[in-house]
């Protein structure tokens, strides 16, 4: 139980790969903190996970939002120790045809709301000495894909941000490293063809779609007390695709 | 120079910083003499803030460099 009485946050906490590293932490014994955009669908997670996890919604785009969400995870359940960026949205679409409002929205949740979450955490993790910030960004963040300009950009964006953090946090023992799935089963990737499916399973030395449980591991390794000097870098978990 | 600020500052300074009281003199640098580093320095002004009830913008971290320096800030922002 490497994780005992730990305070993990997770956001995006409801599906696929958040509700995989939510499960692990809490596996490992952690008080884990699980934030979605409804308080159902986080509720959801905690009650499946068990142990002493607690729901929270919050918008993470919202900074007023996640200033009170912050407040709350205190004063439930303490100083965190780990933050885990991982809620994340897709609104595809070819550049010229790219609604502004789809370009703000996924920028706002996926990369504005990592800075919110780590600015809240980064206070009390600092007083602490101690503390772990994981973005969760994407093998697409490093490659790029035609239809996703504005995810590709906020993902490529998370690398840059947890590489500053690195560098400003690296003193005070708190690290931020950052983990890249590859194709992942989810809702996320359930729209994909069955032939890029089948390009996927040819093309990755795995042979296998990841598994979100694939990512928790990953996640929970770059966690670890052990895992110090380990920053500013981001973790590919692929399969091997992009090799 | 108001006694009572000062104490809370230095309270405040010994705290954050981890220094000893008796070092914490009015003249006291708090880079030079105290061993803060610019984290240091934000986490300070954020405790300084929060003793205080005050804001302390910016452009005049820049300003505050010793102890004293720090009572006399407040002690003008709190006669304001």
């Amino acid at each position: 139980m490497s994780f005992q009485d730990q305070v993990v946050i997770v956001t995006g906490a409801s599906r696929g790969i958040g509700r995989a590293i939510a499960a692990a932490f809490a596996a490992k014994g952690a008080k884990v903190a699980c934030v979605a955009t409804t308080l159902a669908n986080a509720t959801a997670t905690a009650e499946t996970i068990g142990g002493s996890a607690r729901a929270y919604a919050c918008d993470v785009s919202d900074s007023a939002s996640v200033e009170v969400l912050f407040e709350a995870i205190l004063a439930d359940l303490g100083t965190p120790s780990v933050l885990v960026n991982n809620a994340g949205i897709t609104r595809d679409g070819l550049i010229i045809r790219m609604k502004e409002e789809d370009w703000d929205r996924v920028l706002a949740v996926n990369l504005k709301g990592a800075y919110n979450c780590t600015r809240a955490a980064a206070k009390p993790m600092m007083k602490a000495r101690y503390g772990r910030i994981i973005n969760i960004t994407s093998i697409i963040g490093q490659t790029g894909a035609a239809g996703q300009a504005n995810y590709a950009a906020s993902k490529a964006g998370l690398i840059g941000l947890t590489k500053s953090i690195a560098k400003e946090l690296g003193s005070r023992n708190v690290t931020c490293n950052a983990v890249a799935p590859g194709f992942i089963t989810t809702d996320m990737t359930a729209e994909l063809s069955d032939d890029f499916r089948a390009h996927v399973e040819k093309s990755a030395p795995a042979g296998r779609l990841g598994t979100p449980e694939d990512i928790a591991g990953a996640v929970v390794f770059l966690a670890e007390a052990s895992s110090s000097y380990i920053t500013g870098q981001t973790l590919t978990v692929d399969g091997g695709l992009s090799l | 120079m108001s006694e009572d600020i000062l104490n809370r500052v230095t309270k405040v300074t010994v705290e954050e910083l981890g220094v000893k009281a008796e070092e914490v003199t009015v003249a006291a640098s708090f880079t030079e003499d105290l061993g803060a580093d610019s984290l240091d320095v934000v986490e300070l002004v954020m405790a300084f803030e929060d003793e205080f009830g005050i804001e302390i913008p910016d452009e005049d971290v820049s300003e505050i460099k010793t102890i004293g320096d720090v009572v006399n800030y407040i002690q003008k922002k709190s006669g304001e």
